[in-house]
């Protein structure tokens, strides 16, 4: 067996992807990765090629999102659904601990931490960076989430370059897409023409290349021609982005930008649904509640995610800090593409168009951001000071 | 200690998993007014929680029905921890009818808190509103304990009625002492009180300090807080130099659950004590 | 006969903060019919109702003003300290005042007469325009906390 290398390059045909999936689990990884269910295409187990979206793309604009039947057999010719890795790492609902009364004192029992070792199959660019946001939140300060660092450090990406751009992606504007640059573990690259369906398999770290060694006979190392291929694929893609959003300044341009009066309009149509935030790859707000035994001897305590457009998020003393709409939506937006950079050195926005795609009204943050920009600071009284 | 208190992360990784509260037992109840008591408590167990620094906050926890976050009052060498609880909700409200001999969790502390270090070498006027007494009673202490490092030393209380005013017989005390000036006041008052009657902005003109060299630190509700440093800031008080403590809805209490974001900041990790030069701006937009 | 008196009441007048820097003229015209008033704990400065004829420059004490009616304990609203001034229902028409003012410390305090004070500040419209200039600031600032007041700030 030839010996490889971090940085090599490989091509994988597609006749052998269902030989790529056994070597994840050779290596002791479950495979997580894409599937239709519910006319969409989710993250969930993957223990079979056809459990892939073989065939399927996804159609996507503010609000829409259809899948249709594709001319040819593609893996991953789609974009990105309605979920996306965090809830692996940061599920909807967790345990954190338990707790049972003993002797008038009460004894506290963290959750176990750990599970399976899971490979990420079908990453994204723009969720590999998403994924670089969610770990500054959750392992990056000063204190970090025990369940996610467990399970982050279980992980192995399998990363995606995208093939096409969908109605609602904006990567390149962000600047995490649609090419690869670090954080994978495997980068896939997926030709369909011309020659043989077959993928670039590009090695990013020694764990990946522990799985592409489990491959025998050995993959033949990728020719220019592959390379070649896989960088005119993802040019194409940068060049038909759906969306796109200037963020020149972005963060003083909220933060001084405040009480503009594009929040009531966009307030007007926002339903506090909560959908954005929950199909957002780096959302990360949550609660905890107290789930009391029926004997009030033991307790468990959970998380489960929460959304800053939910009313009593921002409870204090009966009452609610941002009870409009309007303070909602803005404290979502201002927070992603703005305060976000303050709190942790980036955008929390990575382009990948989920929120205007799932917002049952088509709320597209691009163009809120645009008509802010449009006419920036433009609070005034009727007469005339500022 | 007076150390220097440099605004780093406070370390607030307890023993063991960041959100199992440890047991601590009340060992007495003080009825503060007819909806606020205080509690004293101490260590179960060989675990206790890090001691903390004035104006730092726990987690505190009722079993069984879930946790609030609430201001540090007090503390003791022995890990005794004073904590003074309003009952505002059902967590307060399980935390205000525990007796002695009861249990309770406490994570913690988090948070930044006063930058007492800061004033030394000035002047330096304590503003409490209300409940904003407890979370300032160790720097009045600390103050007293480091008296001839600051200057003059004023401390202003006010309450809505001389009903809600905590710590009356204690605060008393204060009073007799003649290095530090104390004046109460409060919105509204029936004939039995012979204080002062105003909102607590009515006295800080009455306040005696070198506005320049001054350091203060407000606490209480968000809109007293704000009143109060326009009123200090109008005498000469920098803005810089001028202290508030926020609240906000607080769950994890590290910078993890998004609840207590105000503006770019976690007012769990990045406050609760801030400066009021970095949050004026915020403070007069309204539901940030 | 009165004039040693109101000349010792004009120098008094001269240290209070109010008057402090006023035209010299000017504190002596108002200080005729003034007098040098002292009041022990829980004796009145004012009940409401009554004919208001005086404006207070409080030299010592504590005065609480006080509000209610016959269903509802009083209540004390304010209290008026050294150097500030107490009443301004003297200008107003019907020149009744609208609270009671008890002393809750013993106080000391020169009483304008209202009628010299009018007549004074309407014949000399340059003092006239002074002394709301410096009048107005307090009816402001009495304004501006009765709006706190009313923000109820220890309300959760």
């Amino acid at each position: 067996m030839g010996e490889v290398r971090v940085g090599g390059q490989y091509v994988l045909d597609r006749a052998r992807f269902p030989e790529f999936l056994s070597a994840l689990s050779a290596c002791g990884y479950d495979v997580v990765g894409p599937t239709v269910r519910d006319s969409a295409i989710v993250y969930d187990r993957i223990e079979k090629l056809d459990d892939l979206p073989v065939g399927w793309t996804d159609r996507q604009d503010g609000g829409k999102y259809r899948l249709e039947r594709r001319s040819d057999e593609a893996l991953f010719g789609y974009n990105v659904g309605p979920f996306s890795w965090k809830r692996f790492l940061f599920p909807p609902r967790e345990r954190l601990w338990t707790a049972e009364k003993v002797e008038g004192s009460f004894v506290v029992r963290p959750e176990p931490t750990g599970g399976p070792r899971l490979a990420f199959l079908g990453v994204r660019a723009c969720e590999l960076a998403a994924l670089d946001m969610t770990d500054k939140v959750f392992q990056g300060g000063p204190v970090a989430d025990p369940g996610y660092r467990a399970r982050r450090a279980r992980i192995l990406k399998v990363a995606v370059q995208c093939g096409q751009a969908g109605g609602t992606c904006f990567c390149v504007s962000m600047g995490t897409g649609p090419g690869v640059r670090s954080g994978a573990d495997l980068v896939l690259t997926e030709i369909l023409s011309p020659g043989p369906h077959r993928f670039l398999l590009e090695v990013g770290t020694p764990l990946g290349a522990e799985v592409v060694a489990r491959l025998a006979p050995p993959l033949s190392s990728a020719a220019k021609d592959e390379e070649g291929l896989a960088r005119g694929i993802v040019e194409r893609t940068a060049g038909s982005m759906g969306r796109r959003m200037d963020t020149g300044g972005i963060r003083d341009l909220l933060r001084t930008n405040l009480e503009h009066p594009r929040w009531e309009i966009v307030a007007a149509r926002c339903l506090s649904c909560t959908n954005c935030t929950m199909v957002c790859p780096t959302c990360f707000c949550s609660s905890q509640e107290e789930v009391p035994s029926l004997d009030a001897q033991a307790v468990e305590r959970w998380r489960r995610w929460d959304s800053c457009y939910n009313l009593a998020f921002t409870e204090l003393h009966g009452t609610s800090v941002r009870k409009s709409g309007l303070s909602r939506y803005r404290q979502w937006m201002t927070h992603k593409l703005g305060t976000w950079h303050d709190q942790f050195g980036t955008s929390g926005c990575v382009g990948c168009g989920r929120c205007i795609t799932w917002c049952p009204v088509g709320i597209d943050l691009t163009e809120e951001v645009a008509a802010i920009r449009a006419s920036p600071g433009t609070i005034t009284t009727k007469g005339g000071s500022r | 200690m007076l150390a220097d208190q440099p605004r780093a992360p406070a370390h607030a990784e307890t023993m063991g998993h960041p959100f199992a509260p440890i047991p601590y037992t009340v060992r007495s109840v003080v009825l503060e007014t007819p909806d606020t008591t205080t509690l004293v408590v101490e260590p179960h167990g060989d675990q206790r929680i890090p001691s903390s620094r004035p104006g730092q906050f726990v987690m505190l926890y009722a079993f069984g029905v879930g946790e609030v976050p609430i201001g540090v009052a007090g503390g003791n060498a022995e890990g005794q921890l004073i904590h003074t609880v309003r009952s505002a909700g059902k967590v307060t409200q399980a935390l205000t009818h525990l007796t002695p001999g009861d249990t309770v969790g406490i994570r913690g502390p988090y948070g930044h808190g006063w930058p007492v270090a800061n004033a030394r070498g000035g002047d330096v006027v304590v503003v409490a509103g209300g409940l904003g007494m407890p979370p300032l009673r160790e720097v009045v202490y600390e103050l007293f304990r480091h008296r001839d490092s600051f200057g003059r030393v004023e401390i202003v209380y006010g309450a809505r009625t001389p009903k809600d005013l905590v710590y009356y017989n204690e605060i008393q005390s204060w009073r007799r002492r003649d290095d530090v000036r104390l004046q109460v006041t409060v919105d509204a008052a029936g004939r039995e009180w012979y204080g002062d009657v105003g909102v607590v902005t009515t006295r800080i003109p009455d306040c005696r300090f070198d506005p320049p060299k001054t350091t203060a630190f407000v606490c209480g509700p968000e809109i007293m807080m704000k009143l109060t440093a326009q009123a200090l800031v109008e005498r000469g008080v920098k803005p810089e130099s001028t202290w508030i403590s926020m609240e906000r809805n607080m769950k994890c209490a590290i910078g993890l659950c998004g609840h207590c974001q105000f503006g770019p900041s976690f007012v769990c990790r990045d406050g609760p004590v801030f400066c009021y030069r970095d949050l004026a701006p915020l403070l007069a937009v309204r539901e940030v | 006969m009165t004039e040693p008196r109101a000349s010792a009441l004009a120098e008094a007048l001269r240290n209070h903060p109010f008057f402090a820097g006023f035209d010299t003229a000017f504190v002596r015209a108002i200080s005729a019919k003034a007098s040098d008033q002292r009041f022990d704990v829980d004796e009145y400065l004012a009940r409401e109702g009554t004919e208001a004829g005086l404006l207070y420059a409080v030299i010592e004490g504590k005065i609480a003003l006080e509000i209610g009616s016959a269903d509802r304990p009083h209540l004390t609203v304010q209290t008026v300290g050294p150097g500030e001034v107490l009443g301004w229902s003297w200008l107003v028409p019907p020149h009744r005042w609208r609270f009671d003012a008890r002393a809750v410390k013993p106080s000391h305090a020169i009483a304008l007469n209202g009628d010299v004070l009018r007549r004074t500040l309407r014949t000399h419209p340059k003092w006239g325009y002074e002394f709301m200039v410096r009048f107005m600031p307090v009816l402001a600032e009495r304004l501006e906390n009765t709006r706190v007041q009313l923000l109820d700030i220890h309300a959760r």
